[in-house]
């Protein structure tokens, strides 16, 4: 089902893209050289930039997917919630401070240091590009369903409008506009959640348990048809299930995946560079630590309020698998108004994510590429401005084309793949240059190879692209005895094929097998200059750059 | 290597000790809760408390999975900010007084 265009929607939705253009025409004042455009000056404080780290990274996937997923499903929502967050004390305590003091715009600034330039910084670039591509994928598609959803606009046109605001934040504001509609947006999405929160509990005598026993307790949605099991809820709720969880390796790899590819999210890792130091860094991680996990737990309240108070039939009504949860319970609680304003919010969330996806997209392509490989590392600082501001064409072009060829992809998988390449591809590389001495630059070319490729081709043999896509339907329950059969005969075919891959994410063979390539491929060829390049590198880890050469 | 560079890898290997003790702490507590969801499901189910509906009447509300999801959650901030407290305070001060080494 479609929405009718949702007016109050839509007037939250241009107060919040005028205030944001107003930002940007005031920081394209600011933005005169690359320190601007990457790192936003260096001027950004700790608590800002735990704040926008929050806005880059709490995505529309998981507001409105953990809701839905707690909301159809209770419990099983909380592996992801916890999941998501858990690789941010990580990047506090192993990536945080090296990469601030070591790097100048992008992580692989970091990972090439002290490696010969141009093999890495060509290796990483893929790395990063493919995360970032794969991450724009899931937030276009995504975007495009769900303003179809919420604004009953259509998806080409949505997919077009969040690619050209986007574009305009990043091309004239860079780094200092992106910050302040990360910043915004986090504000709105806290202040929106807690507030619904807040008005569900009280119905509840602000006591969750109490609003988990109603769940459990609901015998069936009142809204089902009589005698459907379909919506009973009961105390399973409160359980693990096995929508998430399918088998115990698949659980313990997608734990890998989102824990380790949070500290290989180049979006992520480029914020460091907006802080003054390596403390402002650390800081950062703090707050960020904070509002995320407060985050979900308000979003694991929420998906408990729309599965008692909007139903879960009402909610699969709408369309949208669930995603359409949170909002609909705002307008269940608190009316059309609110309803419009949690809509703008959640769109207000991907022009966040996207604006940071492409600026650090843009710095792989025009600092890591341009500037270092082709140019040598010497381009005079106007070159550099137009480089960038022309890789982050390209990139909001490919951003609304790529939208438009994938419509009607699954963006759970996309999400998924894209944190297996950034725990495969760049997490190792990141950790070996800054840990260990005797890495060298083609340890580091072949792990990001494999990390990357390895993730693609076993994703591609696994269980999401052979069987969910690419498999036979499941017939309908109460099908004919023949149809089911040979329905399981189909899947026990494909599953028997010499190049199936048992598991939904591969992290735990991809990720542990860039480890070994990187210090197997180190061992068999030693470097002598990284090994000498790496005193400096402890050194500059811990105390920051030299003096003097901030100032260039 | 002179005295003050041998204090500088003693507080870097400091910092790395406490990171990877922390590190772990963190692995631990998760994959904690991620292996009983996978292995034991039963005892995740396990109701530790009751909550009251509007009429009145108590029934299960909580169960120990939702509790140890949350307690991850309370895990990740407090070691956050063990940390965050230590590198301020400690950390920083002896960093500040090898500032010389900057070069």
């Amino acid at each position: 089902m479609e929405a009718g265009t949702n007016y109050t929607a839509i007037l939250f939705f241009f107060i919040f893209v005028g205030a944001t253009l107003v930002i940007t025409y005031w920081a394209a004042r600011r933005t005169k050289t690359t320190e601007h455009f990457y790192a936003a000056g260096r001027s950004i404080t700790g608590f800002q930039n735990g704040l926008a780290l929050a806005g880059d990274y709490m995505s529309a996937a998981s507001f409105l997917g953990i809701a839905g997923l707690v909301a159809m499903n209770g419990f099983d929502g909380l592996i992801y919630s916890t999941g998501w967050l858990v690789g941010w004390p990580i990047i506090l305590f192993l990536i945080a401070e090296p990469l601030r003091n070591l790097g100048k715009y992008t992580f692989t600034d970091v990972v090439a240091y002290r490696l010969k330039q141009r093999p890495v910084r060509v290796a990483s670039a893929l790395g990063t590009m493919a995360v970032v591509l794969t991450y724009l994928i899931a937030q276009m598609v995504g975007s495009g369903t769900l303003i179809k959803l919420l604004f009953g606009l259509d998806y080409t046109l949505a997919v077009i409008i969040v690619g050209c605001v986007m574009m305009i934040y990043v091309l004239f504001g860079g780094m200092i506009a992106t910050t302040w509609v990360q910043i915004i947006k986090a504000g709105l999405l806290l202040g929106g959640a807690t507030a619904m929160a807040l008005i569900v509990l009280s119905k509840f005598g602000f006591n969750p348990i109490n609003l988990f026993a109603q769940a459990a307790s609901t015998g069936c949605d009142p809204a089902a048809p009589a005698g459907s099991q379909m919506f009973c809820y009961g105390q399973k709720v409160l359980e693990p299930g096995t929508k998430v969880v399918t088998g115990a390796w698949d659980a313990v790899s997608l734990g890998m995946a989102l824990m380790f590819g949070t500290a290989g999210l180049p979006h992520v890792l480029m914020r460091f560079y907006t802080v003054p130091n390596a403390k402002a860094a650390r800081v950062s991680v703090m707050w960020a630590t904070i509002w995320i996990g407060f985050f979900y737990l308000i979003t694991f309240v929420l998906g408990f309020g729309a599965m008692v108070l909007v139903g879960q039939k009402n909610i699969l009504a709408v369309g949208g698998g669930g995603n359409m949860a949170a909002p609909l319970l705002a307008q269940v609680i608190a009316g059309d108004v609110f309803f419009g304003f949690i809509c703008a919010v959640a769109f207000a969330t991907i022009l966040a994510v996207v604006a940071g996806l492409t600026l650090a997209g843009a710095g792989a392509l025009s600092h890591d590429l341009w500037v270092n490989v082709i140019r040598g590392g010497h381009a005079p600082q106007h070159e550099q401005m137009v480089a960038a501001r022309a890789s982050s064409i390209i990139l909001a072009i490919a951003a609304i084309l790529l939208g438009i060829v994938f419509e009607g992809q699954n963006v759970a998988y996309m999400v998924g793949l894209t944190f297996s390449i950034a725990a495969s591809a760049n997490f190792p590389a990141l950790v070996m240059s800054v840990f260990w001495k005797r890495f060298t630059t083609w340890g580091a070319v072949s792990s990001i190879l494999f990390g990357t490729i390895a993730t693609l081709v076993l994703i591609y043999c696994g269980p999401t692209i052979q069987l969910d896509l690419l498999g036979p339907k499941a017939p309908p329950a109460g099908s004919p005895a023949d149809v089911v059969a040979a329905y399981q005969a189909a899947v026990a075919a494909i599953k028997s094929q010499w190049f199936y891959f048992p598991l939904k994410n591969p992290c735990i063979y991809t990720m542990t097998g860039a480890f070994l390539v990187g210090i197997i491929v180190s061992l068999l060829a030693p470097e002598r200059s990284a090994q000498e390049g790496f005193a400096e590198v402890e050194r500059r880890a811990v105390l920051g750059e030299p003096r003097g050469a901030a100032a260039e | 290597m002179n005295e003050a560079e041998a204090r500088l890898h003693a507080v870097a290997a400091k910092r790395w000790r406490i990171a990877i003790w922390l590190s772990i702490l963190m692995l631990v507590a998760y994959y904690g809760f991620i292996l009983l969801v996978a292995f034991d499901k039963p005892l995740l189910g396990k109701i530790l408390a009751s909550g009251t509906l509007a009429s009145g009447v108590a029934v299960p509300g909580l169960s120990l999975g939702i509790l140890l999801g949350a307690l991850v959650i309370v895990a990740a901030w407090v070691l956050t900010l063990v940390y965050v407290n230590w590198a301020n305070s400690k950390y920083d001060h002896e960093i500040h007084e090898l500032a010389h080494l900057r070069g």
